[in-house]
């Protein structure tokens, strides 16, 4: 006699199911761990390309248009294509999808690296300059810090960016919560979809706070002013939207 | 390069673009898409966006969309909605998730553009005795458009984007070159496809520009 078929959420394939999480707990972990891996790293490399690129920039007039051009050219590629056309450089591997995510950040973070420098008030400068600081010590106490704040912001849309765009690395293997998303969707397993959906939700927001406490630990001079940036905020923030380029997909 | 060869060889051969997984098919798949997607979330988004825009209300949707927008993975979402009852009505998933996407960019461009026209110039048509719905079509809207126009633009890439991404989920478009080179373990399938689709991302884009460009005066105005 055959033992009559479970009746737990499991077998019923529903879309909320504490058996799943319980059952399946070091295979979401290895999951998140990936993706929390993937992004931070891409996002990483990204930073670490765009701040000389900005700086570039900013020296060498000249070469704004095409930094911001190529940039922007790439940003404009659609994922999966991305995703396939560093195939034959990288094969199936975790670099693909880092170096594939690491050039879409490029765009967000070198568009306000350079909005920040150029934000910096010329007295600040002029100050600097006269107490005698030579350009690099400027550049590294002066106008770096003073554009923190818009760098931040592109940061931030960079990585609630790649988070979600991690997802699509499903295809070649490498994509974290992806890989569930992905594995689920062929099974018809809504528990495992939507679970998987709904923590890359949340690596975002909790990636995205925590970028906002580094920038207000990084910058406590404007904490004192909170009250006049608060009448600000609302008109800035829309104006920030715009001026981001879109999504990416 | 080998891969490069290959590449080629399986761009140009014919066989590749005719029939039901053609290019040709494929192609026209992305772009009914596309544009059926665009019309869709540009009636839907930007009735309420200058409805909103003219009143001065909801700022906060705005902003809050388009920052949710950024977190929600396209291809969760895309999977999601296969997987609802939605999923055995052919298109239907990958349209409402493109709808879905297309929506904040259009809506919160829109919006700002009507919030920027100057305050002063808004004063003058009130002055004049324009009535609400006077100002709103005579002098905000026509100011506005350059934002618009970009929010279509903006709108209009990304759905590239995300029409190729349904063919992850089934659905039709360039896409499907790619993931059945994947299916195939067809390196050269895969990146000529991929190039196929960023080449029609980079077309799009460049189309929308010129039309930016070559435009009228009051539509190019200050956009970007």
């Amino acid at each position: 006699m055959t033992a009559p078929p479970p009746d737990d959420c499991l077998a019923r394939n529903d879309w909320i199911c504490g058996e799943y999480l319980s059952t399946r707990r070091q295979i979401l972990l290895d999951a998140v761990l990936q993706h929390l891996q993937l992004t931070v790293v891409s996002v990483a490399l990204g930073l670490v390309i765009a701040v000389p690129l900005a700086l570039l920039a900013r020296r060498r007039r000249w070469t704004v248009g095409p930094v911001l051009g190529i940039t922007t050219l790439i940003y404009t590629i659609p994922s999966l294509a991305m995703f396939s056309l560093l195939l034959p450089f990288y094969g199936l591997s975790a670099t693909l999808v880092v170096v594939g995510l690491a050039l879409y950040s490029l765009t967000l973070l070198v568009r306000n690296i350079l909005a920040g420098l150029n934000g910096v008030p010329t007295g600040a400068k002029e100050a600097a300059r006269g107490m005698g600081y030579g350009p690099t010590r400027q550049l590294l106490t002066v106008e770096l810090p003073l554009a923190l704040p818009t760098a931040m912001a592109g940061l931030r849309i960079a990585t609630v960016s790649a988070v979600a765009l991690t997802t699509v690395g499903a295809i070649v293997g490498y994509g974290g919560l992806g890989n569930l998303i992905y594995a689920g969707m062929n099974s018809f397993f809504k528990a495992q979809v939507l679970t998987a959906s709904v923590l890359c939700v949340v690596i975002a927001v909790v990636l995205d706070l925590l970028l906002l406490g580094a920038e207000r630990l990084l910058t406590p001079w404007r904490r004192a002013s909170r009250r006049a940036r608060v009448r600000s905020r609302a008109g800035a923030g829309i104006r920030r939207l715009v001026a981001a380029p879109g999504r990416r997909t | 390069m080998n891969t490069l060869s290959a590449v080629w060889d399986w761009l140009t051969t014919g066989a590749n673009w005719v029939g039901e997984n053609g290019v040709w098919h494929r192609l026209e798949q992305h772009l009914v898409l596309t544009f059926a997607c665009l019309a869709l979330s540009a009636l839907i988004a930007l009735p309420v966006a200058l409805t909103l825009g003219h009143l001065g209300r909801g700022g906060a949707l705005a902003v809050n969309l388009a920052n949710v927008g950024r977190a929600v993975p396209t291809f969760a979402v895309l999977v999601l909605l296969l997987l609802t009852p939605l999923g055995r009505h052919g298109q239907w998933p990958t349209i409402i998730a493109l709808v879905l996407f297309a929506i904040p960019p259009l809506l919160t461009n829109a919006y700002v553009g009507m919030r920027e026209v100057d305050q002063d110039v808004v004063r003058a048509a009130r002055g004049m005795g324009m009535t609400g719905t006077q100002l709103a079509w005579r002098v905000e809207v026509p100011l506005a458009f350059p934002l618009v126009l970009t929010g279509i633009r903006i709108a209009a890439v990304q759905l590239v984007a995300t029409a190729t991404l349904a063919a992850l989920v089934g659905g039709g478009g360039l896409g499907r070159i790619i993931t059945a080179g994947f299916n195939l373990a067809s390196t050269p399938q895969v990146v000529a496809g991929a190039v196929l689709v960023a080449v029609f991302a980079l077309l799009m884009e460049a189309a929308f520009e010129l039309v930016e460009r070559r435009a009228p005066g009051w539509v190019r105005g200050r956009a970007r």
